[in-house]
């Protein structure tokens, strides 16, 4: 098993899709030839061609849109959105069309597509290239919305997207691509959409987090623990479906709740994670749940991103609230 | 509407239903087959307004007038081929297969309307206005991709064409020569909007050199120019020759939906002088002149369309009330419906 890194890992399962199943496209600006901005699709089209791996215009309704009709078809595209702030252009197609094809025809017409896009902050980018938008795909019936923050679960998470017969939205953590390691094996393998995955065991809080968030969130338990508290870090892996018996099933035991997004917090996914807690675990908290996340306003310039984004200190903070309420 | 000089372009009657001088004398067979397909869309969509009016289906979208386009594209589209409609292109749909008691029970809000039976190539009715082009342009490139010979044919009308989908959809299907075929029904409004605040170009037409590709105007009220047309460019788009920009020149006759009052934005001239140009009666007039259509004829034809619209407007105002059930049951598919959790492991 070799160690990969989460954009490694990426690369590997696209390339075992593109190798096992003829009906995989992977299309985007700048996925060909150059490998990617981020190079996720390096060698990619060397070694699957122009036709597998797939240069398109600058266009990304058009991307979108025509994914669409491809899948439709019986294709299986797999297409990139070079930054989540750059989606936007698609949002009609993935709305009005993707995430209800299948239910306006009753299942005649499906989209099997994944949508790939690196999402999140703290990589000193421009504007616009640090959005942290899932809340906007969790509100949409019929798409699926996965965010992996690790390597293995990158690999597995994308092959069983790319399997599924509904869109999703694949939400890459730029933050990660690289500074996290994991032996994983070679072979293609799939991490199921929906369970979430126990990053650390704990009794006294859950602290709830994805992609870029669950290593902060480790941190910070890491943190605490020196303290005497033992936080459970549950990384959710799938925003939609929901996991939300495990979700509940954890509150239940420790009776406190933490919930870390690099989005900004009204109507942000942390209120729908709030809102399962309170609905299946009210009588459990021994606390209000905590919401830890971005303030209310867009993405700042870089040089104060390290204070919009929450860091390990805010989510200990928000740890430390909890358990003393 | 603007007077045009489709020289050069495919072109069989003249506005009074004559065969122009130099045009092939159509095969009289086929040119029976495209008026009985017209008057049934015709029939049907008069019966859906009175439907409306009666409040049995909700508010409808009239196609009459753009029969021409709809019935010449569609009927020159092989078996295989995918049509991309829009919610004025009934007439389109049912020619291709889309039975007419769906296209009713869609206007009824009716969640198993508007569902195109497997084998019958056509797209939902795209609402969004232009968002269905880059779906053709997919669906076409999927099929050069596999090798298939399937094309797609893509209705909007003249307002779709100031869509960013319009652009990317087009630029897309050029860029990677896919086997579409974009037929603009420029009826010369969107909703009250005429076509003078739609676009400065003189031409829809002329778009299509921006990207690369063949665009042509034809007399979208001359359905067997449509159909020639249309024919051509799915035949250049089957070569691998990549897709064709069709413009074709009509007129909604009524108005935009059973809410809209056309008398607002259009004068009582302009709609008359429409009227006399309008494709049916025209297509009627020359085959009727050729001896191909008695009065006689003509009313069995009428009295045959008219049976079939009776037995499916029967059929769908007769549905099975619709389920509750389905409003969530298509959502994603039935196997993945549930996040498999219970408790979290490493």
């Amino acid at each position: 098993m070799p160690e990969q890194t989460l954009i490694g890992a990426i690369r590997d399962g696209l390339a075992c899709a593109l190798a096992a199943d003829p009906r995989v496209v992977v299309m985007g600006e700048d996925v060909g030839r150059v490998g990617g901005v981020f190079r996720a699709t390096e060698g990619l089209q060397e070694r699957f061609g122009a036709e597998r791996v797939v240069d398109t215009p600058l266009a990304e309704s058009g991307i979108a849109g025509t994914a669409i009709g491809m899948a439709a078809y019986g294709l299986r595209p797999v297409a990139e959105m070079q930054f989540m702030g750059f989606v936007l252009p698609a949002v009609d197609q993935i709305v009005s069309h993707a995430a209800r094809l299948r239910a306006r025809t009753h299942g005649r017409y499906t989209a099997p597509l994944v949508i790939r896009t690196p999402y999140g902050g703290l990589i000193r980018a421009p504007e616009l290239h640090s959005e942290s938008l899932e809340a906007f795909f969790c509100h949409l019936p019929g798409v699926k919305v996965a965010c992996p923050s690790t390597p293995r679960d990158a690999k597995g998470l994308l092959l069983a997207a790319i399997a599924d017969p509904d869109p999703v939205i694949f939400m890459e953590p730029m933050r990660l691509y690289r500074s996290v390691r994991e032996d994983i094996p070679d072979e293609a393998f799939t991490v199921p959409l929906g369970p979430a995955r126990l990053a650390r065991p704990g009794r006294d809080v859950t602290v709830v987090a994805w992609g870029a968030m669950v290593p902060v969130s480790l941190r910070a338990a890491g943190e605490v623990a020196g303290e005497g508290i033992e936080a459970e870090v549950i990384d959710l892996r799938t925003l939609a479906p929901l996991d939300e018996a495990s979700l509940v099933e954890s509150v239940r035991r420790t009776g406190r709740a933490v919930v870390v997004h690099e989005a900004v917090r009204t109507a942000g996914f942390g209120a729908e994670v709030a809102a399962r807690i309170a609905e299946a675990a009210f009588l459990h908290l021994q606390a209000p749940v905590a919401r830890c996340t971005a303030p209310d306003a867009p993405y700042p310039p870089f040089l104060l991103e390290d204070r919009f984004v929450p860091q390990p200190a805010d989510v200990a903070a928000a740890i430390r609230s909890v358990v003393a309420f | 509407m603007v007077a045009f000089d489709f020289e050069g372009q495919p072109a069989f009657l003249d506005e009074g239903g004559h065969l122009l001088p130099g045009a092939r004398t159509p095969d009289p067979e086929f040119a029976l087959r495209l008026y009985r397909q017209m008057l049934l869309a015709r029939r049907l969509d008069i019966r859906c307004v009175n439907l409306q009016r009666q409040g049995r289906i909700g508010t409808y979208p009239p196609g009459a007038g753009q029969e021409g386009v709809q019935i010449g594209a569609a009927m020159a589209m092989a078996e295989a081929d995918w049509l991309f409609p829009t919610y004025r292109d009934g007439a389109a749909a049912a020619a291709r297969g889309q039975p007419l008691d769906s296209l009713v029970r869609y206007w009824m809000g009716h969640p198993r309307g508007g569902i195109a039976p497997e084998g019958v190539n056509v797209f939902p009715f795209s609402i969004p206005v232009g968002s269905h082009i880059p779906h053709a342009a997919g669906m076409a490139w999927a099929a050069r991709l596999r090798g298939d010979p399937a094309c797609a044919v893509c209705l909007f009308g003249d307002g779709a064409t100031s869509e960013g989908d319009f652009h990317e959809g087009l630029n897309f299907a050029a860029v990677m020569g896919a086997p579409a075929v974009f037929v603009c029904e420029n009826n010369g409004y969107a909703i009250s909007v005429p076509l003078s605040r739609q676009t400065a170009s003189a031409r829809i037409a002329a778009k299509a050199e921006g990207y690369g590709i063949p665009g042509l105007t034809v007399d979208g009220n001359d359905v067997l120019a449509v159909h020639a047309a249309v024919a051509d460019a799915l035949g250049r788009a089957r070569a691998g020759h990549g897709p064709t920009l069709v413009e074709a020149l009509t007129y909604r006759l009524g108005p935009h939906t059973t809410s809209d009052d056309p008398t607002r934005y259009r004068s009582a001239d302009e709609e008359s002088a429409a009227r006399a140009r309008e494709p049916l009666a025209r297509l009627a007039t020359y085959l009727a002149a050729a001896g191909l259509l008695s009065d006689e004829d003509r009313e069995r034809a009428e009295a045959e369309a008219d049976a079939r619209i009776e037995q499916a407007v029967q059929a769908a105002l007769g549905s099975e009330p619709p389920d509750p059930a389905d409003m969530t049951a298509f959502t994603v598919a039935a196997e993945a419906t549930e996040a498999k959790g219970g408790k979290a492991h490493a």
